[in-house]
């Protein structure tokens, strides 16, 4: 018995799927940021499985990628969370909200 | 037999850990448990024998992404209990069908298509050295690319967050501190 590509991406969904139950349910916008990461990293999990299992290093490269991107994604998102949280002392997702409809 | 069982043993971690970062309300063991699971997907890299992605994985998300929430954990009060209301079910309903749609389409791409190998393994070098070659041959441009987004991203993380940094709370008498948390959240009201 050895692993096969399919086990990866069963794992990788999952994962996946956990992040999108976050990001639906949650509404603090900190927990929002935490759910967008387990997706990325899902993501990669899937890009780095089927970079073993066809031989080609393309999938490793987009992964080190998405990694540079949620980087460059936490500081700016960190640092407009911060700024909101010092104005309004909230970061609720519904304190966003206003239009509405 | 050994990789299979490592494969379970840290899809069971990860799969528990992450579950913990989305339903607990404490942001602190969301935190821990997203830090921990973050660890535990790098196993899967190095299982994969992508050595220096596992390697990145650690450094990078464990040790820079995870300390800047720490950090800006601070700013927020973080050990309260975390109070959210109920969202609206029929926009979570179309919402999930249509993106469990999406999934299944990317799930059933890798077995749909067919693959040509576009930047093959070479198997006489490590993973690092195969790593190195195509990402300053194929990839040098978006690695540029990727490094002036990384700039951009730091220069604005700190334009955002480091406004009126240079009052500091610890170094002011108790009046001065009252005055300004006074001025601070009439300001705050007249912006509602």
């Amino acid at each position: 018995m050895s692993l096969t590509l399919n086990d990866y991406l069963v794992l990788s969904t999952i994962i996946f799927i956990i992040g999108l139950y976050g990001t639906m349910k949650r509404k603090n916008l900190l927990m929002l940021f935490f759910s967008t990461e387990i997706m990325l990293n899902a993501v990669n999990i899937g890009l780095a499985a089927i970079s073993k299992f066809h031989g080609d290093l393309t999938g490793q490269m987009f992964a080190f990628f998405i990694i540079a991107i949620a980087a460059s994604e936490v500081a700016v998102g960190l640092g407009l969370l911060i700024l909101w949280f010092k104005r309004y002392h909230t970061i609720d997702l519904d304190s966003l909200q206003r239009m509405k409809g | 037999m050994f990789e299979v069982v490592a494969f379970y043993l840290f899809a069971f971690l990860t799969i528990a850990m992450f579950s913990v970062t989305v339903t607990t309300k404490n942001p602190l063991y969301a935190l821990s448990s997203l830090a921990a699971g973050m660890i535990f997907i790098s196993a899967f890299f190095f299982l994969l024998d992508a050595d220096f992605l596992g390697v990145v994985q650690i450094v990078v998300y464990t040790g820079a992404v995870m300390a800047l929430y720490a950090f800006g954990m601070m700013f927020f009060n973080s050990l309260d209990d975390i109070k959210e209301s109920a969202a609206n079910p029929k926009t979570v309903f179309i919402l999930t069908g249509l993106v469990s749609l999406i999934v299944v389409m990317m799930f059933v791409a890798p077995i749909v298509g067919h693959q040509v190998a576009y930047c093959p393994v070479n198997e006489g070098i490590g993973n690092i050295q195969n790593v190195g070659i195509v990402l300053f041959t194929k990839y040098l441009v978006p690695f540029e690319v990727a490094a002036v987004m990384l700039l951009v991203a730091m220069i604005g993380g700190i334009i955002l967050a480091g406004k009126k940094m240079d009052r500091s709370i610890t170094q002011m008498a108790e009046e001065e501190i009252d005055d300004h948390h006074h001025t601070d959240s009439e300001i705050a009201k007249d912006i509602k």
